[in-house]
């Protein structure tokens, strides 16, 4: 089985991120870049169905040269090899020229799962495995919790708000996948040492038949119009209970709509 | 020029390891600590990460990696706590590397893979009741070769102090240094493998220890303990030999874990000093205390280089005597010397068991008594220098 899990590298979110002032992008250049958390699990995902199914992992990721540092990461947890997009065309891509680009490599490559996290940590839109489906003419299972593979059969537990929903369909598919659905492995030393000798292919546009004037911030749907700093937190309410306490948090969270 | 750049393997190792170490060890270690319990969970899961081949060919089951990768792994579990880390360096550098190093091709086939899997440990008895330092003078347990119908069997007695790893559930073999027999006015020491389960072969209870309370440490004792001849390690009456040779090692691999311990100090009070207040300031702009910090990374600083130092020239085959007993020496120092700075950066909590610093205040004191003491660490340095008695 043909399994490609799309990894993105985004900043460490225990460090200050920024956005660029102008473009309102986010600075990719700060010094620690990490493997989005929930392609973790995507990552570990994929591993678990390769060893059962007897597949191979391809990882697919597109973003600055110091993306590569994620991708061996991925690579020494045992993915098989890697394809690499770097190009300077390529940034500020918005979620759907960066859909049009991964779809672009997805078409050329083949494939007959991919796995996605259900979203990334610095943008949170949560939208590209859905465009990724639409764009590939594939059926899409997102936010799975559980994820069974029987023949060409997928099935996956679909998180909802109630509960979960049970999602059948038959693959080529894209999945995403949220956060617990499995724990990540650890690289091993010797996955490590491997990774060193394992393909990383790294194409430019040109190289993935990826058109330019479709990419890139110039060619983004969205714009940032505007943005500001987060306001500094307030001092939280203190609520004396005269035997009235609970009454008052109920109030104080309907107020705010969290119930 | 000397590069100390870690190669970009030994830094994913690196970050691997304190991941493992920040969220595997950090959140659950405390309570094992103060219960004395050892933690099989955490030494499975290391064992799944294949700590415990690190140094190991592959073809024995490691993951063919070196003695360097095994150090930075020490340092990095022992930046967060001490117990975990010597569990793995006593199974790797005294339990495994004897079997490796002096071992015959079948005993490494038998032993070595659950062993480098990190699924069983092993330990090496050489410290006995009657003193540790003075190896052979203080050693009294032997080992007598006996012949029945052509079969030779060990006949071991004698008690050994001390143990690391010895009587864990998943302890496979202990290798005994023994007496086993004269060689005109010297005694004549081999290594002999006691498998754990053998007749005659004691397990102690456990030490109540004042540090690395989750590490296993137990007294040893043998009485007419039989194995076959074959378990014999090495060539009969290289047992001193040997275990020069594997305290050597031992002693980068405990700077290593020193310098853990150390650099855990000073991670940890970079955290506190910027969150407690006295006196209208936070802790870290108090000059008394910048300097405090300042001097603990120093020191830091200056035991891993020490380790770095030793262990580059133990790959390279170079003379390391003197080297590995300076790591030791310097790293235990900077250990002891920061966690008394740290515990008292953190005034009454860094007293109290649930913070970890002052867990490393009593896992320190050892560092500067378990596989040579430093006095010993300044006798070797002496020797090396030329100085006799
Ligand atoms: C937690 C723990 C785990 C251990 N694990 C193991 C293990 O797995 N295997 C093992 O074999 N051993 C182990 N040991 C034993 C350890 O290696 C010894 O305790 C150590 O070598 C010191 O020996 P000793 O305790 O007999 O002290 P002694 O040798 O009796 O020394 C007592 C004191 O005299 C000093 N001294 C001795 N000789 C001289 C001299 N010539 N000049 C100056 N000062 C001197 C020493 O430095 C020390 O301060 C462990 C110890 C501990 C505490």
């Amino acid at each position: 089985m043909n399994i490609v899990v799309c990894v993105k590298q985004v900043p460490d979110t225990a460090t200050e991120r920024r956005l660029r002032p102008g473009e309102g992008t986010l600075d990719r250049a700060t010094p620690d870049g990490l493997i989005n958390e929930l392609d973790e699990y995507a990552i570990e995902e994929g591993l678990r169905i390769a060893e059962a199914h007897e597949g191979e992992v391809t990882i697919l990721s597109m973003g600055p040269a110091k993306a590569a540092e994620s991708i061996r990461k991925a690579l020494s947890m045992g993915a098989d090899k890697a394809i690499h997009v770097v190009d300077d065309g390529l940034a500020g891509s918005d979620a759907l020229a960066t859909s049009y680009a991964i779809a672009q490599v997805l078409e050329e490559t083949g494939f007959d799962l991919v796995i996605t996290g259900s979203e990334s940590t610095d943008a949170r839109m949560g939208v590209l495995a859905a465009m990724l489906a639409e764009r590939l003419g594939v059926p899409q299972l997102t936010l799975a919790s559980k994820v069974d593979i029987d023949g060409t059969r997928i099935t996956v537990r679909r998180v909802s708000d109630e509960g979960f929903d049970e999602v059948e369909a038959s693959l080529p598919a894209v999945v995403s996948v949220m956060e617990k659905i499995n724990e990540p492995r650890y690289p091993s030393f010797k996955g490590i040492m491997a990774a060193k000798k394992k393909p990383v292919r790294t194409l430019s546009l040109a190289d993935a038949g990826i058109d330019a004037d479709q990419v890139g911030l110039a060619a983004s749907a969205t714009e940032v119009v505007d943005f500001a700093a987060r306001p500094p937190r307030q001092a939280g309410v203190i609520v004396k209970d005269e035997g009235d306490g609970g009454t008052k948090a109920a109030a104080f969270l309907t107020e705010r709509k969290f119930i | 020029m000397i590069n100390y750049q870690l190669a970009p393997e030994q830094e994913e190792l690196r970050q691997t390891v304190a991941a493992f170490a920040r969220d595997v060890v950090a959140p659950v270690i405390g309570g094992f600590y103060e219960r004395e319990e050892f933690p099989y969970e955490i030494v499975a899961r290391m064992g799944k990460l294949g700590l415990f081949g690190l140094p190991f060919p592959e073809e024995y089951g490691g993951m063919g990696g070196d003695y360097f990768a095994l150090c930075v792994a020490l340092e990095e579990l022992a930046r967060v706590d001490s117990s975990v880390a010597v569990t793995l360096e006593a199974a790797v550098s005294l339990g495994a590397m004897p079997i490796y190093r002096f071992g015959s091709e079948e005993q490494r086939r038998r032993w070595l893979p659950d062993l480098c899997a990190g699924e069983r440990l092993a330990g090496f008895g050489l410290t006995e009741p009657g003193g540790g330092s003075d190896i052979p003078g203080g050693m009294r347990t032997t080992a007598r070769l006996v012949k029945e119908d052509g079969k030779g069997e060990w006949v071991v007695n004698g008690t050994k102090a001390f143990i690391t790893n010895s009587g864990t559930s998943i302890t496979s073999l202990v290798t005994v240094l023994a007496i086993t027999g004269e060689k005109g006015e010297e005694k004549e020491i081999s290594s002999i493998v006691i498998p754990n389960g053998t007749g005659g072969f004691i397990i102690g209870q456990r030490y109540s220890k004042v540090g690395w309370c989750a590490s296993d440490t137990r007294e040893l004792s043998f009485t007419d303990c039989r194995v076959p001849e074959g378990n014999l390690l090495g060539e009969r009456g290289r047992g001193y030999a040997q275990f020069l040779h594997i305290l050597d090692e031992g002693r980068v691999a405990i700077a290593a874990l020193a310098t853990g311990l150390a650099q855990g100090c000073v991670d940890e009070c970079l955290r506190y000093a910027t969150e407690r207040e006295a006196f209208g300031k936070r802790l870290e702009q108090h000059q008394a205390i910048q300097f405090k910090i300042a001097d603990m990374a120093a020191r830091a600083h200056v035991a891993r280089l020490t380790w770095y130092d030793a262990a580059a020239r133990l790959l390279a085959g170079q003379p390391v005597k003197k080297e590995a007993a300076i790591a030791k020496l310097v790293a235990s120092n900077a250990a002891m010397d920061n966690a008394r700075d740290a515990t008292q950066i953190f005034g009454g909590y860094g007293f109290m068991n649930e913070f970890p610093v002052g867990r490393f205040y009593r896992d320190a004191k050892v560092l500067e008594i378990g596989e040579g003491t430093s006095e010993v660490q300044r006798l070797l340095i002496a020797r090396q220098l030329g100085l006799r008695p």
